[in-house]
């Protein structure tokens, strides 16, 4: 798809935004773009975009980010430069939006301006594989909570159903209904479907615009075999 | 096969709790341990049950022990100085005798500390959260499905016994995200609760909760009997893991997300040769003391790997009777040690030098 100058990811939380967002940013800087990436997560303590600062600079991306993420202190704070990336309208953005209602309460203090300049695109991740959004109502019920939260209205679906670096491709195409419903429900276009880079050669053909996603895993990793996690109870 | 699902580890104790039959959730927020709260807020209005976000932790612990008084399965979770807080009321469940669930999804202390993860609450779990002669059975997950199987154990176990159950798990563990098969859902309040204050109906005597004797002689046999329940809970309820321990020359004792980076330093050591297993408690109260003292006739020495000053090295040491060396790999304040710095020690310990 022609990237639009700003790309938003919200949706639930879990759903894996800041994965795909850093993916895409650096999809969209290989492509020879400028781009800068902001994390406007004010609510999740662990696991965010700060911890991928050193990928996205190697890059050459840009981090903007709450100088208090990955700290000691729980303050929900966003940088000043985070307008910045909304005003300077000569480079891409990447955002990275918190989830739930709540996590993007803070996106409307941008909305404003970025509907004004109308040249955004914001893509709602959905997993079906997370309980709170395992059926097409209740994610749509969670996009009505963002928009309402945000004042900014969603343009399109990344799909994303996925079980960590346990899924399968067969995960990803059995959820397909799942994400059409959602589509149909919400008035809005299938923009993405992400999976692990190493799955899409089996999902060529089978999943509309696939988009691979290179998933490192953190710990050690549960085999099916594995006692570990199965203690005997 | 069951269906899996993918899970924050603080969103499968709230499932796997609500499948368990707990319908009273009290608690105050806290990072981070909130998910657990916020899943609760979400979920119990539309089972019928309560979510309630008290003024305080101490009202929260103190609201449990109301609704435990009824035999009904209640819980409260929180992170490190919010346990703290709840410890008066923790030492009431248990002084009445009280079944309940106390969730703590440790963070970096002492103090105020920082919202990073830590296991620093070892001691103040495993020796009876609380004033008074008293244990609570502590459960440590190592993965996002223990996060559930265990808090329904930890329920089940409460109950039998009739005494707070803590899950005790650090912040990384709350925060990561696993594939997880729930438990199957139970009814509420399926067992019978004799001793439950839930109205005489006019058919037997009234019941008491208290924790107050007036009579010494009464306190004190109330206080001996209870530990003759404990004797029999550390004779029949410790749970731990072996991996890798067969002929094992190094044992790596750790539990909760540093099991986890322990398991990485295992694997890559056993690629390098050296023979190393690991004994991973999952019970910390009752500790799996009759393991470990078993390898300690095997290996040359104990390798523990703890968020803290060495907290379990202390039980480590007890439980081995210091037949052999007990070495300690740690990290605190919110850091985590990488794979490298557990496997470092793993080495040293099985060139037959304890490193310092």
């Amino acid at each position: 798809m022609q990237p639009k100058r700003l790309t938003l990811f919200a949706g639930h939380y879990g759903s894996g935004k800041t994965s795909i967002a850093i993916q895409y940013a650096l999809a969209l800087r290989r492509s020879g773009k400028a781009v800068t990436v902001a994390d406007l997560d004010i609510v999740n303590p662990y696991f965010r975009t700060k911890d991928s600062e050193q990928r996205l600079r190697a890059a050459g991306i840009d981090l903007i980010c709450s100088p208090y993420a990955g700290t000691n202190l729980d303050a929900p704070a966003m940088p000043a430069q985070t307008y910045a990336l909304v005003a300077d309208r000569e480079t891409y953005g990447v955002l990275d939006v918190g989830g739930d209602d709540r996590g993007a309460l803070a996106l409307g203090r941008y909305a404003a301006a970025i509907r004004e300049e109308d040249n955004y695109e914001m893509l709602l991740v959905i997993n079906r594989s997370r309980p709170l959004t395992a059926t097409p109502e209740d994610t749509v019920a969670v996009l009505r909570e963002i928009e309402a939260a945000c004042g900014l209205p969603f343009t399109g679906v990344a799909h994303n159903t996925n079980l960590g670096p346990a899924t399968t491709a067969q995960d990803v195409l059995d959820a397909i209904p799942y994400a059409q419903q959602v589509c149909r429900l919400a008035g809005l276009p299938l923009r993405m479907t992400c999976a692990p880079a190493h799955l899409c050669p089996a999902l060529q053909g089978r999943a509309e615009h696939l988009f691979p996603l290179q998933i490192q895993p953190l710990y050690y990793q549960l085999s099916e075999e594995d006692s570990y996690g199965k203690a005997d109870l | 096969m069951q269906q899996k699902v993918l899970m924050k580890g603080n969103e499968a104790i709230a499932e796997a709790a609500i499948r368990a039959g707990c319908r009273h959730y009290l608690g105050y927020p806290i990072t981070p341990q909130t998910e657990v709260a916020a899943y609760m807020a979400k979920r119990m209005p539309k089972i019928g049950g309560v979510f309630l976000q008290a003024e305080s932790e101490i009202a929260a612990i103190n609201m449990v022990y109301g609704v435990a008084s009824t035999g009904k399965r209640a819980m409260t979770s929180s992170s490190s100085p919010g346990i703290a807080l709840k410890c008066e009321g923790i030492s009431y469940l248990a002084g009445s005798d009280l079944p309940a669930l106390i969730v703590n999804v440790q963070r970096g202390g002492p103090g105020l500390g920082g919202i990073q993860p830590s296991q620093s609450d070892y001691f103040l779990a495993t020796r009876g959260p609380g004033h008074g002669d008293f244990h609570v059975l502590v459960f440590a997950p190592a993965s996002v499905q223990e996060m559930a199987d265990l808090t329904a154990r930890a329920f089940d176990l409460a109950e039998q016994y009739r005494m707070p159950a803590m899950i005790l798990a650090d912040g990384t563990m709350g925060q990561m995200m696993e594939p997880v098969v729930l438990p199957e859902a139970k009814e509420p309040d399926a067992a019978e609760k004799p001793w439950a204050t839930t109205g005489t109906g006019l058919r037997r005597k009234h019941n008491v909760i208290t924790s107050l004797y007036l009579n010494p002689a009464e306190l004190e046999r109330r206080n001996v009997e209870r530990f003759q329940r404990y004797a029999e809970i550390e004779k029949k309820e410790p749970m731990w893991e072996s991996f890798m321990m067969e002929d094992a020359e190094v044992c790596v004792v750790s539990y909760g997300i540093t099991a986890r980076i322990s398991r990485n330093a295992i694997v890559e050591a056993r690629r390098q040769g050296i023979k190393v297993g690991m004994i991973r408690p999952i019970t910390l109260w009752p500790f799996p003391e009759q393991p470990l003292l078993a390898a300690a006739g095997q290996v040359k020495g104990f390798v523990c790997v703890e968020l803290n000053m060495g907290q379990m090295k202390q039980d480590v040491e007890l439980a081995v009777r210091c037949r052999k060396p007990v070495d300690l790999c740690y990290r605190v304040g919110g850091m985590i040690p990488s794979p490298d710095e557990v496997l470092q020690h793993i080495r040293t310990m099985a060139e037959g030098g304890e490193r310092k």
